[in-house]
């Protein structure tokens, strides 16, 4: 499928979606079909100070638990409380309800590390 | 044909709880002191509401559950990586003589000269036959193994004065104990992406390496069945900068006699005795992992340790850098014994047999799965392949796990699915040494018939499996809604103890 045009993504499969210098961070739709039904997802503390690319989180599905990575740096904002009771809004709404956290971008240059949608495409599609 | 419930209480056996009456239990001895005379009152807990049933309703009991389950004793078993190999009942034979069996633990030395030779005798062919300098026969499972070996090399490096090391590589072809028990032991684990080729390539490890590496852990022939032929090399690489060499023994299936991991440089391992040699399987059981080093490690093995002076042998425990005791007691001795009566049924040759056709029974079926399914990594394997239902999956929606379900149907256990974690929908079959040619095409022309139907019809599979007592589970359920214990009903249980 085609992805979302407003989004920049991680070669992990996270997407970023950029309001300032306010992101949010979720995973793809691939990455969600790829996993699995989701049933745990471990998010980072609020407050928590986050580097671009590290392990900051587990997303367990019913085939495999794998690492959340950071696409950006910064402060985190907010994190996804819904989730610890309805891990599926990951696998149903990857882009909309399903999102993990919010950051305070940190360093708006990291940004360029990213991939434009039409990128990721052919990744995802590999 | 009906789909059976997917709830194993509702199809018919009620649990032991559910059962029985009080008072009903056989009661071969006179009532004794209240237990309130041995024990505290406030350990005592009168709230647990223990089934009490009569012998014969207990032995009913558990042969109908034993009826509903699967097992090597009734059919092919291919389940990959974690080797499901048969048991030759002679090796359970032994352990049962009395002279074993009823062994006290607490026994002098003096008079268990036997049952020390049995852990002498397989501490020593464990180190000829794996390459190493001495064994521990002290963990009871192969994680424990090693765990121990990291609290070895921990603290084998916290006595060089070599704190900084806290980095343990790990290849993403390793077994998934291998992180969990670095991080038991407070190391960070690097997981060290491997090549095209299913290896882990001598560059790529370089990049990782430095001061602070502590322990490179491998398992070789790694998960996807393929054999590290860079092995010397990395080996060499780790040593050079003061690292650790680890080997998984997951897999040592499928060297016996012909590689030794410590001829390959590795300085820990652990072997699972259930794996490589004879124990029963899984279930939480009585387990067994020995734990082997090189020569510069060998104070630090978990005590006790064998010994012999002279013609005597005994229990030494006073090993002033050991580890410590990893387990109670002499960890699981019966298995030991297990482990010694397969070496030496098989012998020297014997064992390098069991290697080889383990290996030629992997690729006898990997030719053959390769006709109907991709194989990711088409070159002769080891003990284990991967096979992959990607393109089924994308052009009929059939996954890896359909197809192990519709397996069940045939009357085989699936093969291991989704895992390693670097071939999407991945099937892992090690089909082992004992299997016969005309099991293992059976079980080819079933996997066969099995993706014809998925290109055919792949509705038929999405309910699979609906032979078995048991139906399709939910899994996703089970994991977000766990419910682990068992309450009584809300108006309590007829064993329900007042």
């Amino acid at each position: 499928m085609a992805q979302p045009e407003d989004l920049l993504f991680s070669k992990e499969h996270e997407w970023v979606k950029l309001d300032g210098d306010t992101a949010t961070i979720g995973i793809t739709d691939y990455a969600q079909n790829a996993l699995g039904d989701i049933v745990y997802v471990e998010l980072p503390k609020v407050g928590a100070t986050i580097k671009q690319f590290s392990p900051v989180g587990v997303i367990e599905s019913v085939k495999a638990v794998s690492d959340l990575f950071t696409p950006l740096s910064g402060e985190v904002l907010a994190i996804n409380d819904a989730l610890e009771n309805d891990p599926a809004a990951v696998n149903r709404e990857p882009y909309g309800g399903g999102w993990l956290l919010k950051l305070r971008v940190a360093d708006p240059n990291e940004a360029k590390t990213l991939l434009p949608p039409a990128d990721y495409e052919k990744i995802a599609t590999e | 044909m009906p789909t059976p419930p997917s709830d194993s209480r509702d199809a018919g056996v009620p649990l032991i709880f559910e059962l029985g009456r009080r008072g009903r239990a056989n009661r071969y001895l006179e009532e004794g002191k209240p237990l309130d005379a041995f024990l505290p009152r406030p350990v005592l807990r009168d709230e647990l509401p223990l089934p009490d049933n009569s012998e014969l309703d207990v032995v009913r009991h558990y042969t109908k559950l034993s009826q509903r389950t699967f097992g090597i004793d009734l059919g092919f078993y291919p389940l990959g990586s974690c080797t499901m190999k048969y048991n030759p009942r002679v090796n359970d034979a032994i352990v049962a003589v009395p002279a074993f069996a009823q062994l006290h633990p607490f026994t002098p030395d003096d008079l268990a000269q036997g049952a020390l030779m049995v852990m002498y005798e397989l501490e020593r062919s464990l180190s000829s036959l794996f390459g190493m300098a001495a064994f521990s026969l002290n963990p009871s499972a192969g994680a424990h193994a090693e765990l121990g070996a990291l609290l070895i090399a921990k603290k084998y490096f916290k006595e060089r004065g070599e704190t900084l090391r806290d980095k343990v590589i790990v290849p993403d072809t390793a077994h998934g104990t291998n992180p969990a028990s670095a991080a038991m032991c407070g190391f960070s684990v690097i997981s060290l992406p491997s090549d095209e080729r299913g290896r882990v390539g001598v560059a790529e490890i370089r990049k990782v390496l430095g001061p602070d590496t502590a322990v490179c852990m491998m398992t070789n022939p790694n998960t996807l069945g393929l054999f590290e032929e860079s092995i010397a090399e990395i080996a060499a690489a780790v040593h050079e900068v003061g690292g650790l060499m680890y080997y998984d023994g997951a897999n040592a299936n499928a060297i016996m006699g012909y590689t030794r991991p410590g001829d390959m440089g590795f300085d820990l391992m652990h072997l699972n005795t259930h794996k490589t040699f004879t124990i029963p399987h899984g279930g939480g059981g009585a387990g067994h992992g020995p734990l082997g080093v090189a020569a510069h490690l060998t104070e630090y093995l978990p005590t006790p340790v064998v010994t012999r002076e002279d013609s005597m042998l005994r229990l030494d425990f006073d090993r002033p850098k050991s580890i410590g005791p990893m387990r109670s007691f002499w960890s699981n001795f019966a298995h030991a014994a297990r482990a010694l009566a397969y070496l030496y049924a098989n012998g020297a040759e014997g064992l390098k047999r069991v290697s080889a056709l383990a290996v030629l029974n992997a690729n006898y079926v990997r030719v053959k799965v390769a006709e109907f399914l991709e194989t990711p990594y088409a070159e002769p394997c080891r003990h284990e392949f991967v096979a992959s239902a990607q393109t089924l999956k994308r052009e009929h929606g059939v996954r890896a796990l359909d197809l192990a379900k519709a397996l069940l149907d045939h009357g085989y256990m699936a093969p291991t699915i989704y895992f390693p974690l670097i071939v999407p929908e991945c099937l892992m079959i090690e089909p082992t040494e004992t299997e016969s040619k005309e099991t293992l095409d059976a079980f080819v022309a079933a996997l066969r018939s099995i993706v014809e139907t998925a290109k055919r019809d792949p509705e038929a599979l999405f309910a699979a499996p609906l032979t078995t007592v048991v139906g399709r589970v939910d899994e996703t359920r089970a994991a977000r809604q766990p419910d682990l214990r068992w309450r009584p009903s809300a108006e309590g249980a007829a064993t329900r103890i007042p």
